[in-house]
């Protein structure tokens, strides 16, 4: 295992090395000190362990790599993820997961505003609550939420599916919750399982996309 | 963007350090603030019946002149230190007479704060620097609010820093940006509270001031203050036994509270806290939106 020290090496370092070569697969980061942008833009089957809070971006851009932190996160974690998995062990702040493509993202803790927001594939699962705005204009993926979710959720949403077992303070524009089919109750399952929470899949509601914002609709022309 | 900070001691016995505690987190927001710093520290507190007030003026200022004429003028007790380009002015008077002399005295000086405990130091420069300048590790005190500024509505002129007095051992910081705020200015100018900047922050500053003369309590001008001050803000309002956090309904701007059995503190950014003793075990969160958050010793 490799161990880098933050208190004495810097971030540019940390990356520069993870972006390089490797000949150790686990990396142990210490005294983070809620510094940004650690372990970004990693593009290798490794897996990375950081030892406290980080600061905005962490794990920005990630493939492949499997990173937890243990403590909370700042802005942004994960934003623009391909791949490979990321998980809090504490809460996250605004925009976690934004505008991901893949990989499995857990909070165990909470997820501030705009949670998943323009998220393009990403599996994101919470353990606790999320703020407001999350998943505006979200694409594609699936956002679990074990805890409560705040105004506007899934405002101009399109394709994502939205799991919320507490309540949903207000639904965005165009979000509607839908039934809950066999199909979902498996999907679901299958990633509460992959996240590690044991909750009852049968205890959560579906939102999605009305599909009413899709197109633009002739009637509305007037008001151009 | 701009930094803000601010802590807060449970614990008499702590007060010691609180200039030590608090210059490296001031320090670490200088990315997000690297053209003026300030802060308002509470501690030093004047007997009943006299007050407080920090001056400023220009480096070289001949304050022992000014004090001896401040003295024969108020014919009353006087106390005072010059620390840096400030002054800290202690008198046994009422504030309206002290003003009144001062405005004759010297028109140039600035008074920056007002009231029984606080002081507020700032200037331009990096944090670092107005740190150093006013020597705020050896400073001693029971609370403490701080900002770095990243000048984006006005120009950056000691005036321009933060914190903005609002009142009698009242004070703001503010980061980001009110788009209401020339509007605003017009009409509180029309309640008669004056201005002596071009800067927002000081527009909501002023806004406090005039609530809290109509007779607000604290909460209640702060609730008023999410009605009517458009745009994003994290504030934070530093009181005689406290202070208070509040983020703008829509949370644009960041803001990080950490509690112990010894403190509170909060920040722009957690690496502002990071440097605080026992932060590893503290209870570490956000603050929700438009939710006010006050401590306040009893």
């Amino acid at each position: 295992m490799k161990t880098i020290d933050l208190s004495s090496t810097s971030v540019r370092e940390l990356n520069q090395s993870l972006h390089g070569e490797v000949q150790d697969r686990e990396w142990l980061v210490t005294q983070p000190g809620g510094k940004h942008n650690l372990a970004v833009g990693v593009n290798q089957a490794v897996s990375i362990d950081i030892q406290g809070h980080a600061g905005y971006y962490c794990a920005g851009m990630n493939q492949k790599a499997s990173i937890t932190v243990h403590g909370n996160v700042g802005v942004g974690v994960a934003e623009n993820m391909m791949s490979g998995s990321v998980r809090v062990k504490g809460s996250a702040s605004q925009a976690a997961g934004a505008t991901a493509h893949g990989g499995l993202l857990v909070i165990e803790g909470d997820a501030g505003a705009r949670c998943g927001i323009s998220m393009k594939g990403v599996d994101i699962v919470v353990g606790g609550s999320i703020g407001h705005m999350s998943c505006f204009m979200a694409q594609a993926g699936r956002l679990v939420v074990c805890g409560d979710a705040g105004d506007a959720l899934g405002d101009s949403l399109y394709e994502t599916r939205i799991y919320v077992k507490g309540t949903v303070k207000s639904l965005g524009s165009d979000c509607i919750e839908k039934e809950m089919r066999a199909e979902h109750l498996e999907e679901l399952q299958e990633l509460l399982g992959r996240a590690g929470f044991d909750e009852d899949p049968a205890s959560f509601k579906r939102y999605g996309s009305a599909r009413q914002l899709y197109n633009f609709k002739v009637d509305n022309a007037s008001a151009y | 963007m701009c930094g803000i900070v601010g802590l807060y001691l449970k614990k008499p016995e702590l007060e010691g350090q609180l200039g030590k505690l608090f210059e490296p987190m001031l320090e670490a927001m200088t990315d997000r603030g690297p053209d003026s710093a300030g802060f308002a520290i509470y501690g030093d507190e004047v007997a009943d019946g006299w007050v407080k007030l920090t001056l400023q003026s220009a480096e070289g200022y001949d304050w022992t002149t000014l004090m001896g004429e401040l003295e024969g003028r108020l014919g009353c007790s006087l106390d005072w230190f010059q620390n840096a380009s400030a002054a800290v002015l202690k008198v046994h008077c009422d504030e309206a007479s002290v003003r009144a002399a001062l405005a004759e005295l010297a028109p140039n000086v600035r008074i920056m704060s007002a009231g029984q405990s606080i002081e507020i130091l700032k200037g331009m420069g990096l944090p670092k620097e107005i740190s150093q300048r006013f020597g705020l590790a050896k400073m001693k005190g029971s609370h403490i609010i701080g900002h770095t500024r990243m000048a984006t509505e006005s120009a950056v002129t000691m005036e321009g820093s933060h914190p903005f007095s609002t009142g009698a051992d009242l004070c703001l910081v503010h980061n980001g940006s009110l788009s209401n705020h020339f509007r605003l200015r017009q009409e509180l100018k029309r309640q008669g509270i004056p201005f002596e900047t071009e800067n927002d922050t000081e527009v909501a500053a002023g806004y406090l001031t005039w609530r809290l003369q109509q007779g607000d309590s604290l909460k209640e001008a702060l609730d008023k203050s999410l009605e009517d001050l458009d745009g994003f803000f994290t504030f934070a309002i530093g009181t005689r036994n406290g202070f208070a956090v509040i983020r703008d309904p829509i949370a644009c701007k960041p803001a990080i509270l950490a509690e112990t059995d010894d403190y509170v503190a909060m920040a722009s950014e957690y690496q502002a806290l990071a440097s605080l003793p026992g932060i590893e075990q503290a209870k570490v969160w956000e603050p929700e939106p438009a939710t006010m958050y006050i401590w306040e010793r009893a």
